[in-house]
């Protein structure tokens, strides 16, 4: 298990950052991917903006992007009148399998 | 670089069986060579497969199976538009002169591991392709007013026709009321907007000019090529209206080939769900942007064929690493002027669109008779 999935199981949602580019690097990855050089590990805003929502069963689900960078789905929670554009929080992040994360409506 | 030709193609009907892989590959290997005067297994010199199926050595299994020396042999894997990738590796081999005669085989089985996109973190718990889909179609709506009517006039013409495509999975009409109150996938997708996974096979022989009428009094020549990657990952999609890999893959290939999409008389584009024939018709030029929907309409009313005459992937069935070789299959036929019922009357240049996985990676071939 690599260091975001580990992170990720304690409600941690981290990413690798190249400290030279002073860029996000998304997927996570042990290296650049502009320059190539090492990065570092740093915890991601809990503040989103809406991309996109939808419903299945009635259960609401979104992209949010996270720090005008990273773009995730998630299950969304709160009002369902909510539209892109609007921000939203992360409210839990978990790892089971695959990155699993909830959003709140703010 | 040497002028490179379809010149004999083969294909299975689309459909769930209990036949292997290698042998649904076979089945299409054993059509083409039915197909094509002259063409003894001594001549391929290269032979692709496209397939999902993470099967080891597979090229050279199927080279094997079929009889075939090749001095080139590999697989080709890229998702949904394998098949398209594997025939721009061919051509390449011949426009290049590493080879002469092409040998490109794509299949799938319904249970193939292209299905759920578990490399894509951004995903997380949402790898189903229904995922995307609902995305697009969500910001198309919001964008340009699109309505679940519209959509469902894409399922309802490409079903309509692949009745006259006798290789195609769904040999049943659907109707607007059909579509309309077909299962709620999410709040946007019904169950008829959806391409069906599905078992089948299609193959294509290409060659230099030099050989191309040894084989064929009417070659198929590939003019145009464009292919895009942007990411591996969905949400690295800028816009959620508009396809980014397909505008840039369908520039280079109009490029390439010099032509526009005014010159384009029969289409085989890349309709995993009803929003993707609305967003790519616009975005390679067949209509203005937010006018996708309007098009399909028209050709639906008007009894037009130009678009997905063999029914698409939504009336056809997709077969991922079968698909983009059924898609150029068609067009050859169009353009050779044997499309039967599914005729476009007149056809001299077609356009294949093929893409993976939300459009993270697209495909475009234009080909001329």
């Amino acid at each position: 298990m690599n260091r975001f999935e580990e992170e990720l199981k304690n409600n941690n949602f981290i990413c690798s950052e190249c400290p030279k580019c002073k860029h996000l690097v998304w997927p996570p990855s042990d290296f650049c991917n502009k320059c190539l050089g090492d990065v570092v590990w740093r915890p991601v805003s809990k503040k989103a903006i809406l991309v996109e929502v939808s419903k299945k069963d009635e259960k609401q689900f979104c992209i949010g992007e996270f720090e005008n960078s990273i773009r995730v789905f998630g299950i969304l929670e709160g009002r369902t009148n909510i539209i892109p554009g609007q921000s939203i929080t992360l409210k839990h992040c978990r790892y089971e399998n695959t990155p699993i994360f909830e959003f709140q409506t703010d | 670089m040497k002028k490179v030709a379809i010149v004999s193609t083969g294909i299975t009907k689309f459909d769930k069986t209990e036949k292997p892989l290698d042998s649904l590959m076979l089945s299409s290997v054993k059509h083409l060579f039915e197909n094509t005067i002259n063409l003894e297994q001594k001549d391929v010199d290269v032979v692709l497969t496209s397939t999902n199926a993470n099967k080891n050595y597979f090229a050279n299994i199927i080279s094997e199976l079929s009889g075939i020396k090749p001095k080139i042999s590999h697989s080709v894997e890229s998702l949904c538009n394998s098949g398209t990738n594997a025939l721009i590796s061919a051509y390449a081999y011949i426009s290049s002169g590493l080879a002469e005669t092409a040998l490109v085989v794509g299949g799938e089985k319904t249970d193939n591991p292209g299905l759920v996109l578990n490399w894509d973190l951004s995903r997380g718990e949402f790898k189903h392709p229904i995922f995307w889909a609902t995305m697009f179609t969500g910001a198309h709506m919001r964008k340009y007013g699109t309505t679940l009517e519209d959509l469902a006039y894409v399922s309802v013409k490409n079903h309509k026709n692949a009745l006259d495509n006798p290789y195609a999975y769904f040999e049943k009409a659907f109707s607007m009321d059909d579509v309309m109150h077909s299962k709620n996938l999410t709040e946007n997708i019904r169950l008829l907007d959806c391409s069906m996974p599905c078992d089948g096979s299609a193959a294509i022989l290409l060659c230099s000019e030099e050989n191309a009428m040894k084989y064929t009094d009417t070659p198929i020549w590939i003019t145009g090529i464009g292919q895009k990657t942007i990411s591996a990952g969905f949400t690295k999609n800028n816009s959620l209206s508009s396809m980014e890999s397909t505008k840039i893959a369908v520039k280079d290939a109009y490029s390439m080939s010099d032509k526009t999409a005014k010159d384009v008389d029969v289409i085989e584009l890349h309709d995993a769900f009803s929003v993707c024939e609305i967003i790519e018709l616009e975005d390679m030029g067949f209509c203005l942007k937010g006018k996708g929907a309007e098009l399909v309409r028209d050709l639906y009313e008007t009894g037009d064929k130009k678009v997905n005459p063999r029914g698409g992937l939504i009336g056809t069935g997709h077969p991922l690493g079968a698909t983009g070789i059924a898609q150029a299959v068609e067009i050859c036929n169009q353009l050779r002027g044997e499309a039967k019922k599914r005729q476009v009357a007149g056809a001299q240049t077609g356009l294949v669109h093929n893409m993976s996985a939300g459009s993270t990676s697209s495909t475009v071939l234009v080909l001329e008779s």
